[in-house]
């Protein structure tokens, strides 16, 4: 278990009260902590609506590191190939750009108006998108990701 | 401490080169050393990847941290989700020898090693500690009276205990740092509360994460303000498209959203195009001539 401290949860609840997201959604972190312990919930898809705003993990009275676990059980769920279609879509962006959000042409014209020409980033430093590309390799993340 | 290498992420450089420009022209004005981070990738967001995979998140962000580690800078970052994935991994890859050795092995295939000597910035706390809010007070030219909702951002204070930036329950320091500025940071209930964006919940349920802006807008609006001031580019265009698509289904706010920077800009003379407010979704012209006309206003005469 990677994050044996969820043993000492006594479920007061204090985490699903503090969710901004719960507020809107089905997930119940109280809920996901509980059950986290007991069975394999890669397939909740209560999972993916957390903002990770650490307001359970900070107000947590038994200093659970919450929002970690869901972190953490996120990437198990990964591992089994659960990702939401939207989620595979910025990997790829990732893995083709070296960036989550790529440079577009819109956006490139409106920075020539302002004077600031392509960003100093791996969007025109080729050689430098190659070495983002070459560790995403070694970590073999496209393998993990890509359907 | 050592000179800054500014670290442009991607929601700035790609969505918002407004923010860009006006912390490029802040910098300059109030004579702090920086250069461009050249050759930088996504951070990598903390949402999604970090989610993911912690040795894919680990390793790219120590590319990033390693490439100012080569130039002996510091890094300095104008988003929170770009400070938050910097200053973790770095923590992480300072303390943690497993994990180091690990992002070691991948870094040698390009001929980059990680040693842990540089320290991750955010453009507020730098602002706020290394000049202070009374010396900013004492450097801008046009104090800008307006009534604004200051909105931290989850990732800038939290996890407390790493961000070292006080408490997160009531914070004051941002607040601290727009008030300097001639402003007044208006309370508003769910001050705290997430702009709904992070995490993967933008891009993967967007109306949902909408539902949660809108509880901040209400209530911002509802507190008379004239615009929002975030410190973070997601918040930012979280605030600023979520009030264009709101405004769809009938729910107007028309408030401008507005990084601290370009605020910092336009208390510095800048005019609003300059910092590239115009480039918003959200255009409000009532608001662009107050900030006109307090800028033509004569204080030498005062």
């Amino acid at each position: 278990m990677k994050n044996p401290e969820i043993l000492t949860c006594f479920q007061c609840g204090t985490c699903h009260a503090s969710c901004p997201s719960g507020k809107y959604t089905s997930l119940n972190v109280r809920k996901i902590i509980r059950d986290s312990t007991r069975k394999d919930i890669s397939e909740e898809p209560e999972l993916w609506m957390c903002t990770t705003c650490y307001n359970c993990q900070e107000r947590c009275p038994r200093g659970i590191k919450v929002t970690d676990c869901v972190l953490t059980l996120r990437s198990e769920a990964v591992k089994k190939g659960i990702i939401l279609p939207a989620h595979r879509k910025v990997c790829a962006f990732l893995i083709e750009t070296g960036h989550a959000i790529p440079l577009d042409e819109k956006h490139n014209s409106i920075r020539e108006k302002l004077g600031l020409g392509m960003p100093e980033t791996v969007s025109k430093y080729p050689k430098a998108l190659k070495e983002v590309k070459t560790l995403l390799n070694s970590t073999k993340f496209p393998e993990l990701v890509n359907e | 401490m050592k000179e800054l290498s500014l670290f442009l992420g991607c929601l700035i450089p790609n969505r918002y080169p407004g923010i860009e420009k006006a912390t490029k022209l802040v910098l300059d004005r109030l004579d702090i050393k920086w250069s461009e981070l050249k050759e930088a990738s996504c951070c990598p967001a903390p949402g999604v990847f970090r989610s993911f995979d912690r040795t894919t998140w680990l390793t790219l962000a120590s590319r990033n941290l390693v490439l100012a580690e080569n130039k002996n800078t510091d890094i300095l970052t104008i988003c929170n989700g770009c400070f938050s994935s910097l200053m973790d991994a770095n923590n992480i890859l300072k303390n943690d020898e497993t994990a180091r050795d690990e992002v070691n092995t991948h870094l040698k295939k390009i001929n980059m090693e990680y040693k842990g000597t540089i320290e991750v910035r955010h453009i507020t706390e730098f602002l706020y500690r290394e000049i202070g809010a009374e010396k900013l007070n004492h450097a801008i030219e046009k104090p800008l009276e307006l009534n604004v909702a200051v909105h931290y951002g989850c990732h800038l204070m939290k996890p407390t205990k790493d961000r070292k930036l006080g408490g997160a329950e009531c914070p004051v320091f941002f607040d601290e740092l727009v008030e300097a500025l001639g402003a007044v940071s208006v309370p508003y209930e769910g001050k705290t509360s997430c702009c709904g964006a992070g995490g993967g919940v933008r891009s993967a349920m967007l109306e949902t994460s909408f539902e949660m802006t809108g509880y901040k807008l209400t209530r911002m609006k509802k507190a008379g303000v004239d615009c929002i001031v975030n410190a973070c580019p997601f918040c930012h265009m979280q605030y600023d498209t979520g009030q264009a698509e709101l405004a769809k289904a009938g729910k107007k706010y028309d408030l401008p959203v507005v990084h601290y920077s370009q605020l910092l800009g336009m208390a510095l003379g800048y005019s609003p195009e300059e910092v590239g407010l115009h480039l918003n979704e959200i255009v409000n012209p009532e608001f662009e001539a107050k900030i006109r006309l307090i800028q033509k206003q004569d204080l030498s005469a005062v």
